[in-house]
C-alpha cells in the first residue's frame, strides 16, 4: 500500500483557495462520497478535518479555503511536501441511490465537496439539477467537473455572473416551478441553514454537511455534539451529513465560533513571523 | 510488636506541581524502598496476590527489593506484568493488591504500588534491557485494532510466541488512555514511548492513522489475517443531556484531556490546538476521569471545583487521586447535581444545581442519590466539564456487522476474549465497559494466550 502522503499535485484555484492531490492509497481506495479525512501537517499541528473530493489512482484530493493559522499554513505546503498525518475515510458516507429528481447546492468551497456526490448521484442515474454560488465570478473553481449535469445554475453575491443574490434565493425560484425528490447543500453554515428553511417550507428532504469543530473524528471526544431534533449527534461518526430541517442551527453556529479569540491569536502570532501571506 | 508505618513516597509540594505538568509523585529512592519491603510479612500465603488482577508473585518481588536485587525484583514483575511501571502508578491499589494485603488489619498494608514503580523505574534509569526472547516464526499474522494497554499487551505476548502482528490505531500516537486520557503529571509519556519501543524491538508493526472499519474492512482483515483482537476501548462519552449542553464552555473530559495531553494544548499557540482557559471550572464527577481534568483545569490557572451527587464515600476514583487532587487546591461540593447550564450569547456563565441527600442502596450497591426539593442553587463557571462515564464505542463496532454485542452495545466475550465469530477476539473496555488498565492488559494476555491454542 502505498500511504506516501506526498502531495503530487497543488494548484491555487483562487485566492486563498487551493487544490491538492495527495498519495495515499488506503484513503483513496476506500473513500465513499461525502467522507472525510483529518490531516495533521507538523509535530505541534492540530488535527484538521478536511472534505474528500475526488480520488484518482491511489491518490485523493482535498480543496483548502485558507480561513485561519492552520489552513493559511497548509496553503503554503507545496508538489513534493509531505503531510506528516493523514487519517481516513472517516464519516459515513452519503446515501445516493436513483431518487429520480434531485437538486444539489454548493456554496464556496463546497463547490468542490459537492463533486463527489454529484457523481455518484448521476451513477446512479438520477437527474441532477446543481446550484453553484459564490462570492463573485472568480470562485466558481472546478467548474469543468460539473458538465455531466441536467441543469446548472450560477448565483453570485454581486452578480458578476448568473443570478444576484444568495444560493437558497435561486434554490426557491426553481421549487416553484420543479418538484425534487431529494437535495443537498454544502457550503457555509449561513448558506445550509437558509437552504434548510426553504427546503422545510416546500417538504424537501435536504442533506447538509456540518463541519463542526473535531479533534478525534472517532465519537471519542463529544466535542463536535450538535442537536438534531433534540437528540445529540457527533457529526464526525454519525455525520457529517444530516437532514437540515432537523439541525439545531442556532447552537450549531455558535459552537463554531467556541475558539474566535484563539484563532485570531494564533494567525497573529504566525503572520507576525511569516510576514504577509503573499502565497495565498 | 507494632506494626510500622508505611513509608510515604516522594511527593513535589502542592503548590509548586499545581503549576505544572510534571510529574506528581516521584516515588521511593533506594532507601526508602527497601524500608518498605523490609515491612512486608513474606507471608506463606500471601493474600495480596489474590488481590492483582493478573496474579503477580508479590511477597517474591519484593523480597528482592528487601535484599537489594533490583534487577531481580524487576525480572519477576515483567514475568507477570509487561506495563509494571505504569500499573505501580495508576492501579487502584486501595481495592486490589494493596486491598488484599494482611496489614490492612493493623491499617497500614504494604505500598506495593510504589515498590512495583520504583523497581521498573529503577530498571529504566540503569538502562536493564528487557530480554527478547522470541519463539520460531509460527507463519501466521495476527491484527491487533486499538493500541491501549489491551492491545499493547496482546500484541507483545502474540510475537513473542513468535507470530506476526500488525497493530493498527487510528490516532497519530500509540497508547490509548495512556497518552490521551491520564495527564503527564501522572503518568509521563515516556513511560508509554518507551514500552511502544519495546513492542517494535519485538517486531510488532505498529500502524497507525488507520481507522479499523473505514481505511481497512472488516471483511478485508478477516480474509488476510489468521486472528484478530479488537480492543477499541469504550471511548464515547455520556453527557447528562441536560439543558444548555451544548453551550461554548461545557466539554466532555475526554475533550478536555485529549486537547491537553494528545494535543499539548496547554502550550497554545506554541502548539496549534487551542483550549479555554479560564478562572473558574467545575468539573462534574467523581471518577478519575474527574480527578485529572480537575487537577489539568487547575493547572492552566483555574480555580476548580468538582461537583459530585454522592458523598467522597461512594466517589470512585482512586483515593489518592481524591487526596492530591484536595493537596493542590481543588474544591469539593459533594451530594450536588447540576440541572441546567446557563448560558449568555451562547456562553456558559453559571450552572443550576440542586442538593441532594443520600437513599437506600441502589442496584451499584451504593446509597442512591436523591434531589432535596426547592434546593435549587447556582454556581458561576466559565467552563464545566463532564466526566460522568462514557459507553461502548460504536465507530468500529458499527462497521463490524456479525460480532454480537451485549445489552449494553459492548462486545460479548468470554473469558478468554472469544467473541461470536471464531477468529475474532476481543478484551479490555470494549468488552467490560470502562474499567482499568491492568484488567484491560490482563484481558490482553488471555486473549493472546487463547489465540495461540486457536490456532495450534
Ligand atoms: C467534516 C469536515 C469537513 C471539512 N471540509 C473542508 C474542506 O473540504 N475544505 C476546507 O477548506 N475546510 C473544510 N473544513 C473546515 C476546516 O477543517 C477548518 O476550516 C479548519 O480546521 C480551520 O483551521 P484554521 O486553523 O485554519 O482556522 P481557525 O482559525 O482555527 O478557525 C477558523 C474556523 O474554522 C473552524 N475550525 C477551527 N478548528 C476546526 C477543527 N478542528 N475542525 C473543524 N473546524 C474547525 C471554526 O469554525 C473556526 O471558526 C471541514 C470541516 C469538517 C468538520
Ligand atoms: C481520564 C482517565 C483516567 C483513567 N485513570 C485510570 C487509572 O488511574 N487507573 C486505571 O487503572 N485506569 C484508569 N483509567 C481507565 C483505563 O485507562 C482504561 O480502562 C484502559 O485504558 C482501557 O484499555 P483498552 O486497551 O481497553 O482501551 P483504550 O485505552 O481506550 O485504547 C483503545 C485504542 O483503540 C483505538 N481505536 C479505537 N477504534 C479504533 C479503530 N476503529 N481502528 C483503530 N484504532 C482504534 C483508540 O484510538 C485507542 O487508542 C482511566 C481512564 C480515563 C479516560
Ligand atoms: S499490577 Fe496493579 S494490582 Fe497487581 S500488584 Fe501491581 S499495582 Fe497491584
Ligand atoms: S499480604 Fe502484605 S505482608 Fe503479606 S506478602 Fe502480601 S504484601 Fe507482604
Ligand atoms: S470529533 Fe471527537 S467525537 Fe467527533
Amino acid at each position: 500500500m502505498k500511504t506516501s502522503n506526498l502531495i503530487v499535485e497543488k494548484k491555487k484555484l483562487a485566492y486563498g483557495i487551493h487544490m491538492f492531490w495527495i498519495e495515499n492509497e488506503l484513503v483513496a481506495n476506500n473513500a465513499k462520497a461525502g467522507q472525510f479525512v483529518i490531516f495533521r501537517i507538523h509535530e505541534n499541528g492540530e488535527r484538521i478535518p478536511l472534505t474528500i473530493a475526488g480520488v484518482k489512482d491511489g491518490t485523493f484530493r482535498v480543496i483548502v479555503k485558507a480561513v485561519g493559522k492552520s489552513t493559511y499554513e497548509l496553503c503554503r505546503f507545496e508538489k513534493g511536501d509531505k503531510i506528516i498525518d493523514i487519517v481516513g475515510p472517516l464519516g459515513q458516507p452519503s446515501e445516493i441511490k436513483n431518487y429520480g429528481n434531485v437538486l444539489v447546492i454548493g456554496g464556496g468551497v463546497g463547490i468542490a465537496t459537492i463533486i463527489p456526490i454529484v457523481k455518484e448521484l448521476k451513477n446512479h442515474r438520477n437527474r441532477v439539477d446543481v446550484i453553484l454560488a459564490a462570492r463573485n465570478k472568480d470562485y466558481f473553481v472546478l467548474e469543468e467537473e460539473f458538465k455531466e449535469v441536467d441543469n446548472l445554475y450560477f448565483v453570485t453575491n454581486d452578480g458578476s455572473r448568473g443570478m444576484k443574490g444568495y444560493a437558497h434565493e435561486m434554490m426557491e425560484k426553481l421549487l416553484k416551478k420543479k418538484k425534487y425528490d431529494i437535495s443537498w447543500a454544502i457550503g457555509p453554515s449561513l448558506m445550509m441553514k437558509a437552504c434548510s428553511e426553504v427546503a422545510k417550507k416546500y417538504d424537501l428532504k435536504i442533506w447538509v454537511s456540518l463541519n463542526a469543530i473535531m479533534v478525534d473524528g472517532t465519537g471519542m471526544c463529544g466535542g463536535c455534539r450538535v442537536r438534531i431534533s433534540d437528540e445529540l449527534k457527533y457529526t464526525c461518526v454519525d455525520g457529517p451529513e444530516f437532514d437540515g430541517r432537523l439541525v439545531d442551527w442556532e447552537s450549531f453556529n455558535t459552537r463554531l465560533i467556541q475558539y474566535k479569540e484563539e484563532e485570531k491569536l494564533a494567525l497573529e502570532k504566525y503572520l507576525e513571523k511569516v510576514g504577509e501571506p503573499t502565497w495565498l | 510488636m507494632a506494626v510500622k508505618d508505611r513509608i510515604p513516597p516522594i511527593e513535589r509540594d502542592p503548590q509548586k506541581r499545581a503549576k505544572d505538568f510534571f510529574e506528581v509523585s516521584l516515588g521511593y529512592d533506594e532507601e526508602r524502598a527497601v524500608l518498605e519491603a523490609q515491612r512486608c510479612l513474606q507471608c506463606s500465603i500471601p493474600t495480596c496476590v489474590k488481590g492483582c488482577p493478573v496474579g503477580i508473585d508479590i511477597p517474591g518481588f519484593i523480597k528482592q527489593i528487601a535484599q537489594k536485587n533490583f534487577e531481580e525484583a524487576y525480572k519477576i514483575l515483567k514475568d507477570y506484568n509487561s506495563l509494571p511501571a505504569v500499573c505501580g502508578r495508576v492501579c487502584p491499589q486501595e481495592i486490589q493488591c494493596e486491598g488484599a494485603c494482611i496489614l490492612n488489619k493493623a491499617g497500614k498494608p504494604i505500598s506495593i504500588g510504589n515498590l512495583e514503580r520504583f523497581a521498573a523505574d529503577w530498571a529504566s534509569k540503569n538502562n536493564v534491557e528487557d530480554e527478547i526472547q522470541i519463539d520460531k516464526n509460527q507463519n501466521k499474522k495476527i491484527a491487533v485494532i486499538g493500541s491501549g494497554p489491551s492491545g499493547l499487551t496482546t500484541s507483545a505476548e502474540l510475537a513473542k510466541k513468535g507470530y506476526t502482528v500488525d497493530l493498527f490505531e487510528v490516532f497519530h500516537t500509540p497508547g490509548g488512555v495512556l497518552v490521551y486520557g491520564i495527564p503527564e503529571f501522572r503518568l509521563p509519556k515516556d513511560i508509554v514511548k518507551k514500552e511502544v519501543s519495546f513492542l517494535e524491538k519485538l517486531g510488532v508493526n505498529i500502524i497507525l492513522n488507520i481507522p479499523v472499519g473505514f481505511a481497512i474492512h472488516p471483511q478485508e482483515i478477516l480474509e488476510n489475517y489468521d486472528a484478530v483482537f479488537i480492543g477499541v476501548g469504550a471511548g464515547t462519552p455520556k453527557f447528562m443531556n441536560i439543558d444548555g449542553t451544548e453551550l461554548n464552555g461545557v466539554y466532555s473530559a475526554n475533550e478536555f484531556l485529549t486537547r491537553i495531553n494528545l494535543m499539548k494544548a496547554y502550550k497554545f499557540p506554541q502548539t496549534d490546538t487551542p483550549i479555554k482557559f479560564a478562572k473558574k471550572v467545575v468539573v462534574i464527577g467523581g471518577g478519575n476521569t474527574a480527578m485529572d481534568a480537575a487537577r489539568s483545569a487547575l493547572r492552566l490557572g483555574a480555580e476548580v471545583t468538582i461537583v459530585y451527587r454522592r458523598s467522597e464515600n461512594e466517589m470512585p476514583a482512586r483515593k489518592e487521586e481524591i487526596h492530591h487532587a484536595k493537596e493542590e487546591g481543588v474544591k469539593f461540593l459533594t451530594l450536588t447535581q447540576p440541572v441546567r447550564y446557563i448560558g449568555r450569547n451562547g456562553k456558559l456563565i453559571a450552572i443550576e444545581c440542586v442538593k441532594m441527600k443520600l437513599g437506600e442502596p441502589d442496584e451499584s450497591g451504593r446509597r442512591k442519590p436523591i434531589p432535596i426539593e426547592g434546593s435549587n442553587f447556582i454556581i458561576e463557571t466559565e467552563l464545566a466539564i463532564e466526566a460522568i462515564g462514557t459507553q461502548s464505542n460504536k465507530f468500529l463496532l458499527s462497521q463490524f456487522k456479525g460480532l454480537e454485542l451485549n445489552k449494553w452495545g459492548y462486545i460479548k466475550a468470554d473469558e478468554f476474549g472469544r467473541t461470536s465469530i471464531p477468529k475474532v477476539f476481543a478484551g479490555g473496555d470494549i468488552v467490560t465497559g470502562a474499567a482499568t488498565v491492568i484488567l484491560a492488559m490482563g484481558a490482553g494476555k488471555k486473549a493472546a494466550y487463547a489465540i495461540d491454542q486457536f490456532l495450534k
